[in-house]
């Protein structure tokens, strides 16, 4: 049997989809039993949404000052101390689960798998490396708790016809008190969230400028899109890095990609390549990202972008 | 502060394309460019330029594996490290044995601050930060893009999901870097010779007395699925109709 225990991401006032997505992954194991942990101040609303997820069979809540913002160094001593007899421990491989999930193996004395991208076995997995340019199957020991990351843009969140027990769950960790938060500085946006958006509208450097970004906005809310951007647009300043499509930004899969601008530099495709279908607009034939898109449109963005705003919104 | 020590793993250079082995037994690397990782190069240029304010007095260079990795370390001697050393070993090792050869050069070399890339480009695992910090018991500061030192404490500001988070972590402790900490320096011809002469200690696994941990056995490697090239449209009203079939519009 696996028993396994996933790491809730959450904001303080929601949890973050990912979470349901590595339910699902967990859904996946070979006689699969799911509990969610909460580690939080005040989080009677966080534990509700997470006990209303399918498959989920008990919901863990920590509630502590201490938890107010999500420190690794604070959270990874308490999700130890939660670990028992799990047999798998989970967190999201957004930057919430890679800054959490390695302190905790390091604690449990484990090596962490990250970016499980498919179960292939209670203990053996597949994740990309070399940037998704290879495929690797890893088979952790079946002596240990394995503690890992889900590559979310793999799984399909789970729904909300689940009814788990809530339980308050007491422990005994040693919190450091070496770490602290400061601030979040949070693009403020009415637009979808990027990770989670069906459909998402990203821009690259061709676009020039900050101000140029406009008719990309424009676009994305005829299509009530969320907006991204290349590494090299965000590198040039004409956006900020949460807006970052790629191996080293999100790594997304919405149902309709649009990439305007963007050349389809590896990285960039790293990020979008589970994308259900894939628009190019380019003005170079050449680009790579052509070699990949479902649809492409060779032209000059400036012209095509605002037409097809147009056309999308009548 | 004293010392930083900063972690230089030896990778496929970032430019190449890589391919997986007809047997999928592993990539390509035969005859393969290798060079410092990139998040590494951030980590040293981090460490140089902190070193050059005048907030640091040492910066120690640290790679692990075989000896062709000292080409690595003479590179950073180069960019401006002022020693390095090299931990021999003959096998991969695997990241929580990575972490446990940090910490028994920390307990050695007591540094200030560590500074290590977020990941490396070739396993993508980004842990070996956060497991030292762990081990170490200390903070851990990860995908930095600002770091400010003040005292015995840093201010760094993190690239993460939501935006920009800032931290204040107490000294010693561990930052990881992310791209947008730094450009890295080029290394000038005159700096290659005056690396010759920097000191490279060796030192082996089992002299630092470091348990190797049991690692993740790899089974095999594969070709990712590739996506198909699809069609090419004329113009706005034929993309809108190929989008409407799909219903996407």
């Amino acid at each position: 049997m696996s028993k396994i225990l996933i790491i809730a991401e959450h904001d303080g006032a929601s949890i973050n989809p990912s979470t349901a997505k590595c339910v699902a992954c967990a859904s996946g194991l070979p006689d699969a039993e799911v509990d969610v942990a909460i580690f939080s101040n005040e989080g009677s609303t966080l534990a509700a949404a997470a006990a209303s997820m399918s498959s989920v069979r008990k919901v863990l809540k920590v509630d502590q000052p201490v938890n107010e913002h999500l420190l690794a160094a604070i959270l990874a001593p308490q999700v130890a101390a939660m670990a028992g007899d799990y047999s798998h421990i989970f967190g999201p491989s957004t930057t919430f689960g890679k800054d959490l999930m390695p302190r905790v193996a390091a604690l449990l004395g484990v090596n962490q798998v990250s970016d499980i991208m498919s179960i292939e076995g209670s203990h053996r997995f597949k994740r990309p490396v070399y940037a998704g340019n290879a495929v690797l199957t890893v088979e952790a020991p079946s002596d240990q708790p394995v503690v890992a990351t889900i590559r979310t843009a793999s799984y399909q969140a789970v729904g909300n016809e689940g009814s788990a027990q809530v339980e308050e769950f007491s422990l005994d960790a040693s919190i450091p008190d070496h770490t602290r938060f400061v601030e979040l500085s949070a693009g403020k946006s009415d637009r979808p969230d990027l990770q989670t958006a069906s459909t998402v509208v990203s821009g690259g450097r061709a676009l020039g400028g900050a101000e140029n970004f406009d008719i990309i906005y424009k676009l994305a809310d005829a299509l009530g899109a969320a907006v991204g951007a290349s590494r090299a647009a965000v590198d040039a300043g004409y956006v900020p890095n949460e807006m970052q499509v790629g191996q080293t930004g999100k790594i997304i899969a919405p149902d309709l990609y649009i990439a305007i601008g963007i050349s389809g530099a590896i990285q960039h495709l790293t990020g979008i390549k589970d994308a259900g279908t894939i628009v190019a607009i380019n003005k170079d034939a050449e680009a790579p990202i052509f070699e990949i898109a479902d649809i492409g449109l060779v032209g000059d963005l400036f012209t095509i972008v605002p037409e097809l705003a147009e056309a999308l919104q009548k | 502060m004293e010392k930083i020590l900063v972690g230089l793993k030896r990778v496929v250079d970032f430019n190449v394309r890589v391919r997986v082995k007809s047997d999928g037994s592993g990539v390509e690397t035969d005859g393969v460019k290798m060079s410092i990782n990139p998040f590494d190069e951030i980590a040293l240029e981090e460490a140089l330029r902190i070193r050059e304010r005048g907030e640091a007095s040492e910066v120690i260079a640290v790679s692990i594996g075989s000896s062709e990795a000292q080409q690595q370390l003479r590179t950073g001697l180069a960019m401006g490290a002022d020693r390095a050393i090299l931990v021999t070993t003959d096998s991969a090792i695997d990241q929580l044995t990575v972490a446990r050869v940090f910490l028994a050069l920390v307990n050695r070399e007591k540094p200030d601050l560590v500074l290590l890339g977020k990941q490396a480009i070739d396993n993508d695992n980004n842990q070996t930060g956060q497991m030292l910090a762990a081990l170490w018991e200390r903070p851990q500061a990860t995908f930095a893009s600002t770091v400010e030192l003040s005292g015995s404490t840093a201010k760094v500001t993190r690239e993460v999901d939501a935006g920009l988070e800032t931290i204040e972590i107490d000294l010693p402790g561990v930052v990881t870097t992310d791209l947008r900490l730094n450009e890295p320096r080029y290394v000038k011809l005159p700096d290659i010779m005056k690396a010759k002469k920097k000191p490279l200690d060796q030192v082996s696994l089992e002299e630092l007395g470091v348990q190797p941990a049991q690692g993740l056995r790899e089974i095999s490697w594969e070709a990712p699925p590739q996506r198909s090239k699809g069609v090419v449209v004329n113009d706005v009203a034929e993309l809108v109709a190929a989008l409407k079939e799909k219903g996407l519009v």
